[in-house]
């Protein structure tokens, strides 16, 4: 079995797998992370999304062995304390309903954020259409995108 | 969600005890019929391991920390935060001084818990509100008892007892050993509405900061020691039979431990399919990719979505089964000054939870023990304890959250599967559905045809009106099902009050037979017949030449009705709109819920029809938490945008032919329109939340197309880039 090392959350993780296996997997599975999801399996959904030195990636379609000494962010790695400004907008709006796919929206929209702190509607449409809600919290997800823009400092920038 | 989908037996035990449950959990529970338990150290999944359970639901440790159970499923809908909202209102505590506790399967303890039919609230209210006041009695007795006053004296505020005359106060963990020990009163006195501090506020959900971090557990997430891992390959026509299996190249996988057929029920058949078991389930996954099976698709018909309909448009021509009926139809039809037709189609639909199915099982000798996904889990627990003949005591079905369930997750055979593997293999198992076995095996929301006819008079009164149902009847996938039996669900989501106005009226309802299999989606039955029914009722006000919302109005003779249009005609400016600017309304009626939305719509520059914005207005009675409902119904309108605009499951050759979301097409968000939701105060009984503002919004939007392009939609989906 190959051996390579993942930078997760701002820690080394040395894994030991098939080449082939999706970071998704490897970070369910073998990390025990258990807060990104798996959706879809074909990149369509958003509910595997992971940032990818700070980018949002599917992790269900890209294989860890590709993305070694890279940082990875996942959910637990935003703020375990819920301390970011997106989840604290998240918590404000009450946006979740079922949860499973806010992981992927939040850091969705944690990404977009960090690198354009204001958005207006249609950065917002652009940056959030890879990921679905079958519960239907669209309405609330751009509400509470533009309440955590607005608690930013004009000049900040999002970890 | 009328539970009619079980097997006889069940079927009557869940009559009994289901959607009505409150009496057979009287007769238990309530003050007056308790015969009263000694004090009961209990913990609660391990949260509390030394609190006392002071009522079914309650227990508080001696520190003062209240544990309250969920009985419910949380998949979404909010049951984890309203059933402790209701239960902490009487208890007098605060939110945030509970934990809250996912309660097993146990329906002799907790009545039903089946999570289906919007009846979290609506089922269970007076009883949770008379639970805690009961416990908060309790409590006050034993205070009263130790400093040996007046009973009347004693009032309960913020997790303390309090002695009016003397100040003097105990917190509620310094009297709940005694408090247990106390028979529940029989005489209890629910607040007032007006005295409510947290039923009836927009508290936030206590489940919300779980859901930002990643630490809700739902049932994907759920490990346990020893735990293996399956996929099942499952065959593409429904009902395929395994002939044969070759797995030799997907033993060549390491990690792989077993490969096994496996037989799972659905209604009274056997669906087959082989199950790769291994040490991860992405090892599991290449192994069945790996796998070669042999079908034998012989025993059941290869249909098409065109041959479906092509079905229940025969089957419309045929007279049906007919028990709702009021005047004389024929004879008013023939006599109407104006008469109109129209037939309406509504498409099957695949539930899509975004959680794929999921269940872990425990099969021991003696024993099960199940973690997962699961609305029902008294359900499961029955039914695994029948089939697999373990003693119900001995069938333990835990709940975890639910990456949403919309009906899907309410049946049986998922978790009954993944408990046959389990007994193979002799260990513990989690079986993971891919997104492709989830969207292509069902069961599905059916399909519906409509067939309306209606009769006018010179006044445009309706004089005679007339539908018929062409579609699979859940309930005749039950074996002992009678044939004959009229679908009264037919009718659900059609405004009752309309009853009284059509003088001469007849339903009825022809069950089209066909080998897919069917199941509650969001809202059931009430999801396609809202379509038709409020579709007609508005091209009949436009062949009367009347305003759609006066035409409702003056057919509508019912209080709670006329206030709802009253208001929703002033929320939405109804009066002052312009002729043919895009305006459509629908109101519908749905587990004693009446919701009304308007739809706004406009063509873009580019010729496009594009959505604007939607006003719903939610008459649920008595409720709990506002926000929840707004949540709820604007949930509730992008997924019957969804369907109406978006998704199908069309069948091809016996197979389902939209198996991933690259095919099966969901609203994305910026697809939704503007939604603003109302709730209607008033004092009526509580009804559903969870999905009654699902059936107006797709004849709301046809209604606004027609208004806007005199183009009527009678066909679901449809796109809308294409008017």
């Amino acid at each position: 079995m190959p051996k390579y090392t993942l930078n997760i959350n701002g820690k080394p993780t040395p894994i030991e797998a098939d080449d082939k296996m999706p970071l998704l997997w490897v970070i369910r599975d073998i990390v025990g992370l258990t807060g990104t999801k798996f959706g879809c399996g074909i990149a369509q959904c958003g509910a595997c999304t992971v940032l990818l030195n700070g980018n949002p990636i599917r992790s269900c379609s890209v294989p860890a062995s590709a993305v070694t000494n890279q940082p990875i962010t996942t959910i637990e790695g935003l703020s375990p304390d819920n301390s970011h400004p997106v989840q604290k907008a998240w918590i404000a709006e009450q946006v979740p309903q079922c949860g499973y796919c806010q992981s992927g929206q939040i850091l969705a929209a944690a990404a977009l954020l960090n690198k354009n702190p204001h958005p207006n509607d249609r950065d917002i449409d652009m940056a959030m259409q890879g990921n679905i809600c079958r519960c239907g919290c669209y309405p609330r997800i751009r509400k509470a995108i533009k309440t955590a823009s607005a608690s930013l400092k004009p000049a900040a920038t999002l970890k | 969600m009328q539970p009619r989908v079980l097997a006889k037996s069940r079927r009557q035990f869940i009559r009994e005890t289901g959607l009505t449950g409150i009496a057979l959990v009287l007769g238990a529970y309530l003050p007056g019929c308790n015969t009263g338990s000694a004090p009961k150290v209990i913990n609660a999944s391990g949260a509390l391991p030394q609190a006392f359970e002071l009522m079914t639901w309650i227990s508080i440790d001696k520190t003062g920390k209240v544990t309250i159970l969920n009985h419910r499923a949380e998949m979404g809908q909010g049951s984890w935060q309203v059933v402790p909202q209701m239960i902490a209102e009487e208890l007098e505590v605060a939110m945030d001084q509970i934990n809250i506790v996912f309660a097993p399967g146990n329906q002799k303890k907790y009545g039903s818990q089946i999570t289906g039919g919007s009846s979290t609230v609506r089922g269970s209210y007076k009883h949770l509100l008379h639970i805690g006041a009961s416990a908060r009695e309790m409590l006050a007795e034993a205070a009263a008892t130790k400093w040996n006053v007046d009973q009347k004296d004693c009032y309960a505020e913020n997790g303390h007892i309090f002695h009016k005359p003397s100040g003097r106060s105990f917190s509620y963990g310094d009297l709940v050993e005694a408090a247990a020990k106390l028979q529940p009163p029989k005489d209890i006195q629910l607040k007032p509405r007006k005295n409510y501090k947290l039923v009836g506020k927009p508290l936030p959900r206590q489940d919300t900061p779980l859901k930002t971090n990643g630490t809700a557990i739902f049932g994907i997430d759920k490990r346990i020691p020893g735990m293996l891992y399956a996929v099942v390959e499952r065959s593409p026509r429904i009902r395929g039979k395994v002939k044969s299996f070759d797995d030799t190249q997907t033993k060549t996988i390491p990690g792989i431990r077993h490969v096994i057929l496996v037989k799972r029920t659905v209604f009274d058949n056997m669906f087959e399919g082989v199950a790769v078991v291994a040490d991860n389930l992405w090892a599991a996954m290449q192994g069945r990719k790996l796998l070669k099976v042999e079908w034998d698709d012989t025993g059941f018909e290869h249909l098409s979505t065109e041959q479906l309909f092509a079905r229940m448009h025969e089957d419309l021509k045929k007279p049906g089964l007919n028990d709702r009926t009021g005047g004389n139809f024929e004879r008013a039809f023939q006599n109407a000054s104006t008469k109109i037709e129209a037939v309406y189609e509504a498409p099957y639909q695949a539930h899509a939870c975004m959680e794929p199915l999921n269940c872990i099982a425990d099969v021991k000798d003696d024993s099960i023990t199940i973690w997962g996904p699961i609305q029902g889990p008294d359900w499961i627990q029955s039914d695994l304890s029948q089939r697999m003949g373990v003693p119900l005591d001995k069938v333990t079905v835990n709940m975890t959250f639910l990456g949403g369930g919309f009906g899907r997750k309410a049946f049986l055979d998922y978790p009954h599967e993944a408990a046959v593997i389990s007994k193979a293999i002799k260990a513990p198992v989690q079986v993971v559905w891919t997104r492709e076995d989830d969207l292509t095996q069902g069961p599905f929301r059916p399909g519906a045809a409509y067939a309306c006819k209606a009769g006018l008079s010179k006044e445009g009164h309706v004089e005679a009106f007339q539908t018929k149902t062409a579609t699979q009847n859940m309930g005749l996938q039950n074996p002992g099902a009678d044939l004959h039996s009229y679908n009264g669900d037919t009718l659900d989501g059609f405004c009752k009050p309309y009853y009284d106005s059509f003088s001469n009226y007849s339903f009825a309802d022809i069950p089209t037979v066909s080998p897919i299999p069917v199941m509650w989606w969001r809202s059931v039955y009430a999801s396609t017949n809202g379509f038709a029914y409020e579709s007609f009722i508005d091209e009949m006000a436009h062949a009367a030449g009347k305003d759609p919302l006066e035409f409702r109005r003056q057919h509508l003779d019912n209080d709670r009705y006329q206030a709802l249009i009253d208001q929703l005609s002033i929320l939405t400016n109804w009066k002052n709109r312009g002729k043919n600017e895009g305006w459509g309304v629908a109101i519908t009626e749905c587990f004693n819920s009446i919701v009304g939305e308007v739809v706004k719509v406009s063509r873009n520059a580019d010729g496009k029809i594009k959505v604007d914005k939607v006003i719903a207005l939610m008459d649920c009675g008595w409720y709990v938490n506002p926000d929840i409902i707004r949540q709820q119904v604007e949930g509730s309108i992008v997924m019957a945008l969804g369907a109406a605009t978006k998704h199908d499951t069309r069948f091809k050759d016996g197979m389902a032919v939209q198996k991933n979301f690259d095919t099966y097409n969901m609203p994305r968000i910026h697809e939704i329109p503007e939604i603003e939701v109302h709730i209607v105060d008033n004092d009526e009984k509580a009804g559903g939340v969870g999905e009654p503002g699902l059936p107006p919004l797709a004849p709301a939007l046809c209604n606004a197309i027609f208004d806007l392009t005199s183009k009527r939609i009678r066909k679901l989906p449809f796109n809308l880039d294409e008017i």
